[in-house]
């Protein structure tokens, strides 16, 4: 690749990779899709997570209700939690092909634009 | 007869392990070798290793026990440590694999003064493993004095064995050699609680109301003789009023936050190709841990209605209940089995604790603080690392002994979650996500979140408390005064001081354009995979 390594992460193309893919729409729309599921899906855990030690805590009498035989509401709803938290991994991993995608288009677009994808900056490492 | 099975299975698996690490050295020609496994390891494979890292003997036997005795209460444990897996795979996992190098704190350093910020964070890692570490290791010296009770093996001699043996796993084989360690012991792990869970099933005639019946009832006797009959499907026989609901919630908060600040999971990230593949081994870990952690129904309320209180408390202690269930249930040879799978378990994972916390003091401190982030010539920082493990396996073995077998081990892995969520989770979350974010806050945050969690827990009830003069030796809490914050598990206000450490930090240091700059690169860079490390063929 005949490009010019001068400073951090410069190309000698004028602008930085870095720069350069910050202006891409792809850039923007992959870090949009990312916010879109990761946000809301963190907040529903956490909250669905931390209602088991409050409703354990404060309200003890209707987590012993018994649904059937000896298994109470207590019991179900902790185990509601592995399968919650299975069904949340499977879901990222299926949105996340997206994300790869989007991530794969920005590295050809910056391959075909002739900027060097190994050469980093020499400092932080 | 079952010492001499214990010792043979034990043996043999040391011996498969040695040779593991035998193969690993020859093939740990470079750095990136040695601290990260060539970073070819395959989403499967470091699954199970992350597995093998996180199920430590605080699990099998830790768990099991508090089900034993409390009942749905210690089951509540199991869940918060699946789910925590949620923020490393949301929230952590990919940006940390996209843009460091071979500990947590390259993340910090990629946009931040990295002198200051790699200090702190060695810091924060070193204590974080080494209360984690001393731990396993008397959780192992208790287990081998428990089993070989009688016997001329002794608590010292078994911490430094287990020490010894560590030491030779990371300095000779590196991450290579310790991942595989820890792949074959997590399937060991794996297999012993399938069929200790199907033992169980068994008894019940493989009939669940039978089962679920039996926990409704569990009886044991009280200290003064009395009879005793509980349903331990109910909560609340250990989390009591009044501070027993904010012990859980605070509690679930350091698992929560904790488990994605713990040094010896998040390095596991850099072994492996790229982000993609982190996230796959993430979902493999939770399979893994989830299912392990369902079956902690089966060991722990076996446990309680299979064997019983008073037998575990007459033999061992909480601890002991998961192989004491192998004992009852099918004899001699099965418990041997399940007591080898126990110190297979506690070795891998001091594997793993010690060579993260060298590869953070060689490639943080060494390195990045004290040599400008040079190395001065080739292969210096996997030298410098090896004798940092040497120094780890020292001290811990150290400590360990000077502590003795009957130290509180659920505080100090309470208090390595704890130190994990308060200081090193908002640095993380806050380098990757906040652009303001600058060196003062990064400092500011580690030192709060450090000083916020050591401080809570050394004024709790772990450590203050007045026992009555009948309390003697370990039992007693080291200061004698009624303990000045209430909850033994500090994150619920430990956890916000990080935070605000962090802040507050930001707010009163100058603006830092470069960081800023330098953000804008490591968004690009953590969310696209650009110019992150590669895998090295070998």
């Amino acid at each position: 690749m005949a490009t010019l390594q001068t400073t951090d992460g410069d190309t000698g193309l004028g602008k930085s990779k870095w720069d350069r893919v910050q202006e891409m729409d792809e850039f923007r729309l992959l870090i949009l899709a990312k916010k879109e599921f990761v946000v809301p899906t963190t907040v529903f855990f956490i909250v669905y997570y931390f209602a088991l030690p409050v409703l354990v805590g404060y309200a003890p009498g209707f987590m012993s209700r018994k649904v059937f035989g000896a298994v109470n509401i207590a019991y179900l709803f902790a185990l509601s939690q592995f399968f919650v938290a299975w069904g949340i991994a499977f879901m990222y991993v299926r949105v996340a092909r997206k994300f790869d995608m989007y991530g794969a288009h920005i590295l050809e677009t910056l391959k075909r634009e002739g900027y060097d994808e190994n050469q980093n900056g020499k400092r932080g490492l | 007869m079952h010492l001499d099975m214990t010792l043979v299975l034990f043996l043999s698996f040391i011996a498969i392990t040695l040779g593991i690490t035998a193969w690993a050295s020859r093939r740990s020609g470079s750095s990136a070798s040695f601290f990260a496994a060539n970073r070819s390891i395959t989403a499967w494979q470091n699954g199970v290793a992350v597995a093998g890292d996180y199920m430590s003997a605080a699990s099998f036997l830790g768990i099991a026990g508090l089900i034993a005795f409390f009942g749905y209460d210690g089951f509540l444990y199991s869940v918060g440590w699946l789910v925590a897996y949620l923020t490393v795979l949301l929230v952590v996992a990919e940006p940390l694999r996209n843009a460091g190098k071979y500990t947590m704190a390259d993340v910090l350093a990629y946009r931040l003064n990295p002198r200051p910020v790699r200090a702190m964070a060695s810091i924060s890692t070193l204590t974080v493993s080494t209360f984690y570490m001393i731990a396993q290791m008397i959780g192992a010296g208790s287990l081998v004095a428990l089993l070989l009770k009688g016997s001329h093996i002794s608590f010292t001699v078994a911490v430094s064995g287990v020490g010894i043996l560590m030491i030779v796993y990371v300095v000779f084989g590196g991450m290579l050699a310790t991942t595989w360690v820890q792949i074959i012991k997590a399937v060991l792990l794996i297999a012993g609680t399938v069929l200790l869970s199907i033992l169980v099933l068994a008894h019940f005639h493989f009939s669940f109301p039978e089962f679920f019946q039996a926990i409704s009832q569990v009886t044991y006797h009280a200290p003064d003789g009395k009879v005793i009959v509980k349903d331990f499907m109910t909560p609340g026989l250990r989390f009591k009023l009044p501070y027993g609901p904010l012990e859980l919630i605070s509690l679930g908060m350091a698992l929560i936050l904790g488990t994605a600040g713990l040094p010896h999971i998040l390095v596991r990230f850099y072994t492996v190709p790229d982000a993609k593949t982190a996230r796959y081994s993430v979902v493999w870990a939770m399979i893994i841990i989830g299912s392990f952690y369902i079956m902690t129904t089966f060991l722990g309320f076996g446990a309680a209605t299979i064997v019983g209180r008073d037998f575990i408390a007459k033999n061992g202690g909480t601890n002991m209940s998961a192989p004491l269930l192998a004992k009852v249930i099918a004899g001699d040879v099965f418990f041997a089995f399940i007591s080898a799978i126990a110190f297979a378990t506690i070795l891998a994972v001091v594997a793993g604790l010690t060579i993260s916390a060298s590869t953070s003091f060689a490639h943080d401190f060494w390195t990045n603080v004290l040599h400008n982030g040079v190395e001065r010539k080739p292969g210096e920082e996997r030298t410098v690392a090896r004798i940092a493990a040497f120094v780890v396996g020292a001290v811990s073995i150290g400590i360990a002994i000077l502590l003795g077998p009957t130290a509180n081990v659920a505080f100090l892995v309470a208090l390595a979650f704890a130190v994990a969520a308060s200081a090193n989770l908002p640095v993380i979350v806050l380098s990757i996500y906040w652009k303001r974010f600058n060196t003062a806050g990064a400092v500011c945050g580690l030192l709060f979140g450090l000083l916020g969690s050591i401080i809570l827990i050394l004024i709790g009830p772990s450590i203050m408390g007045m026992d009555a003069a009948t309390v003697v030796g370990a039992a007693r809490h080291p200061i004698q005064h009624a303990p000045i914050f209430p909850l033994e598990n500090p994150g619920i206000l430990s956890i916000p001081i990080g935070f605000a450490g962090a802040l507050l930090g930001t707010f009163l240091g100058a603006r830092d354009p470069n960081a800023v700059q330098r953000f804008e690169e490591l968004e690009v860079r953590a969310n696209t995979g650009l110019g992150s490390e590669k895998a090295t063929a070998h």
